[in-house]
């Protein structure tokens, strides 16, 4: 357990190559339809907020959330494709959390991509991340799915390097909630020419899938579940008729549908979060599509926390939550309403009361 | 020392009898501590069915060796157990793999089994029988042929169901069984009589600060439930609490696609997790085929707890001190173990002294139902 420092080379050796895993039926879902060559699976677990407290010692329970996760996801059959980390691995970006979190993150016996979190970000603007897992922002193409992943959790240059004293002073201004000193998150203009870029040498038909840490839309400021430069991003992608946004940062379950973009939120492997309709005071802009997760038991700590798999049947994204001590949930595109749904909650006559009580 | 005081509350087997007798009016007369009954146990069974149920539940006939009954491992003079044993032994003195749970408050219970594989106590008398570590008979046959020739039984089951010979089925064995289960029911326990009966002095100082750990840093109350009016000591959830699972963590994924591979009914999970210790340690996987149950099992119930020893799904903790330590370490029994991955949330270490921990065993000795209470206690 205390060997928690290791380097990119390792990481990737570690955690890219495939082993002689064994083959496990345990919540694989397979779609009927489909060619056969469309239809792949991968998993995504996400906001681990891996936290130091000292020495050797990280906080419990986020320990427990990452390490459960990860050894669930090794038990996927068929095995999946790859592993998408969401972004927030560390709590305040220090090596400490980001070697911790790595390390924990190398016992997938699956390919894994990760995906920049602010918390990851706003110590050293992402040097030591990069060390560990690549580049901040990339694209790759697998099995006729174009996928990006992007570092939307920039902000203004004058807020990242001019106001102030310390790192460790940006990186806890940004990791609050309600803070009046925070920043809007963003893409911004460096990355979207990146994007239009990138995007340009795919033929228009290609499905694409996005990465990113927040979402692409403009929900709700206080908690950043933002990205201030949203609508440009979502502009890039108007011309293709597939298009899913897998987002993280919310720690709850969002689906949303915006012209020819289906968006789904993970979970966070750490804690919830409340919906902001629970937190009265503030205008919010909640999807109202969104069928919300059960309020959590906090008695139980991984309750309304949990990773997802997800099954690609002809570019489209078909979401199973899996939820502990709770029901898991499954959100997946139809192609009659044109819009991701519950498979079950959807109809507002099938909702439970720990959905909308607070 | 039992108190004078605790035999007001003693209403046991007969009362119930009592209540439940047919054109009496359903009383729903319950021992202090207990919720009321849940409504298929209301409708009220006969005296001559619950004595039919009793029969069967200790006919050592429906085994294979004709030595093993019902009540060999579910023992009346046991709290229903067959305490000291670790877990269950059956025909031939074969053993199974995990700890006979108590029938008591059965009734309550939501599923059967450690790890709910019947959801009913109908449906769990099916199983033992034909369990090859249990009574080992291949099929419900034997049980048939018995019931419908034997003249005694031929005349009860006539008089209960109005049934016979061929018109005799599994279904009136264990309907009759269920509901003998049904009347053994237990409260009134020196907890109840001071929580619930506001007996201030029905508690020793420590069972009182006890008391208070439990609810509080303690943590145990949120899977064994206390309520404002009764309490069960059980959410009827399943949970992997680090037990058994830990020993066998490095062959979980191996075990677990070996289970699942076999794509095994109910009744076949039945067998393989009784036969196979380490299948056996899937827990509730072995049902639901979910990640969120792997090694988990369900909570049970801490009435009578103190005279149920030992402990746990695999009867692996020999004390309650075992027990309250095991949580105390969050979750493993050595603490240089390794936590389990699967390890359910809300198991965490709770830092609790040694003098807090003897309070919480004092807590717990104080669940005893006056029916229960054994000889050396007295």
């Amino acid at each position: 357990m205390n060997d928690f420092r290791l380097n990119r080379r390792d990481f990737i050796k570690r955690a890219g190559v495939a082993t002689a895993a064994a083959a496990f039926p345990l919540s694989v879902v397979e779609l009927a339809f489909g060619a056969a060559q469309d239809k792949f699976t991968f998993a995504h677990i996400s906001d681990a907020h891996i936290q130091h407290v000292k020495g050797t010692e990280f906080v419990r329970n986020w320990d427990r959330g990452l390490i459960r996760a990860v050894a669930e996801a090794n038990l996927l059959t068929p095995k999946p494709d790859f592993v998408m980390f969401g972004g927030d691995l560390a709590q305040l970006g220090t090596k400490e959390e980001l070697d911790h979190g790595a390390e924990m993150l190398s016992r997938l016996r699956h390919k894994t991509y990760c995906v920049m979190g602010e918390h990851d970000y706003y110590l050293d603007l992402g040097e030591y991340w990069s060390k560990l897992f690549g580049p901040h922002y990339y694209s790759f193409d697998h099995k006729g799915v174009h996928f990006v992943v992007l570092n939307s959790i920039l902000t203004y240059d004058e807020w990242t390097y001019n106001r102030w004293p310390t790192a460790r002073q940006r990186m806890l201004e940004m990791a609050g909630l309600d803070n009046p000193n925070g920043s809007p998150f963003m893409v911004g203009e460096k990355q979207r020419e990146w994007l239009r870029a990138d995007l340009a040498r795919v033929a228009k038909t290609t499905p694409i899938v996005l990465f990113s840490h927040s979402p692409i839309q403009k929900l709700y400021k206080g908690w950043n579940f933002w990205t201030e430069d949203a609508e440009q991003v979502q502009a890039l992608l108007k011309p293709f008729p597939t298009v899913t946004v897998i987002y993280g940062h919310v720690h709850q379950i969002q689906y949303n549908q915006v012209g020819n973009i289906t968006f789904h939120s993970v979970m966070a492997t750490a804690w919830p979060w409340p919906y902001p309709q629970s937190y009265a005071q503030a205008e919010h802009a909640m999807p109202k599509l969104t069928v919300p997760m059960n309020r959590a038991d906090p008695f139980f700590e991984r309750d309304a926390t949990g990773w997802q798999f997800i099954d690609m049947d002809t570019g489209r994204v078909m979401m199973d939550y899996n939820l502990y001590n709770n029901t898991s949930r499954v959100v997946a595109y139809n192609p009659a309403t044109r819009q991701p749904e519950d498979r079950v909650y959807q109809d507002p006559s099938k909702r439970i009361p720990p959905q909308d009580h607070y | 020392m039992i108190k004078p005081r605790w035999m007001a509350p003693l209403i046991g087997v007969q009362l119930l009898f009592i209540a439940t007798a047919p054109g009496v009016e359903a009383a729903q007369k319950v021992p202090l501590g207990l919720p009321p009954l849940p409504e298929r146990a209301t409708q009220a069974a006969s005296p001559e069915k619950v004595a039919l149920g009793k029969k069967l539940f200790e006919e050592t006939r429906f085994s294979a060796t004709r030595q093993v009954s019902c009540a060999t491992c579910h023992d009346a003079g046991k709290a229903f157990t067959d305490s000291p044993l670790s877990v269950s032994e059956g025909i031939r003195q074969l053993k199974g793999t995990r700890n006979a749970p108590t029938v008591i408050n059965a009734v309550y219970f939501e599923t059967m089994f450690w790890d709910g594989r019947s959801p009913s106590l109908e449906d769990q008398a099916l199983h033992p029988f034909v369990n090859p570590v249990e009574m080992g008979l291949k099929d419900h046959d034997p049980i048939l042929a018995i019931v419908r020739k034997d003249a005694d039984y031929a005349r009860a089951f006539d008089q209960v169901f109005g049934k016979r010979g061929p018109a005799v089925t599994m279904a009136e064995v264990t309907d009759a069984i269920a509901a003998f289960e049904r009347t053994i029911i237990s409260g009134g326990s020196p907890f109840d009589c001071y929580y619930f009966g506001g007996e201030e002095d029905a508690l020793t100082p420590a069972q009182k600060r006890g008391l208070k750990l439990f609810v509080n840093e303690g943590r145990c109350v949120s899977c064994h439930v206390i309520e404002q009016t009764q309490a069960l000591f059980t959410d009827n959830r399943f949970h992997n609490v680090g037990v058994g699972i830990t020993a066998i963590q490095q062959d979980v994924p191996a075990l677990a696609v070996e289970f699942l591979k076999t794509r095994a009914t109910l009744a076949e999970v039945d067998i393989q997790v009784l036969s196979d210790k380490r299948t056996s340690e899937l827990g509730r996987l072995a049902v639901t085929r979910l990640f969120d149950d792997i090694g988990s099992f369900k909570t049970p119930t801490l009435r009578n707890i103190a005279v149920t020893a030992p402990y746990m799904h695999d009867g692996s903790l020999k004390t309650l001190r075992d027990v309250v330590v095991h949580y105390n370490n969050g979750g493993v029994t050595n603490e240089k173990d390794r936590v389990n991955d699967f390890l359910s949330g809300g198991i965490r270490p709770l830092h609790l002294t040694e003098a807090q921990i003897d309070d919480l065993v004092a807590f717990m000795e104080s669940l005893t139902s006056p029916e229960y209470v054994q000889p050396a206690q007295l």
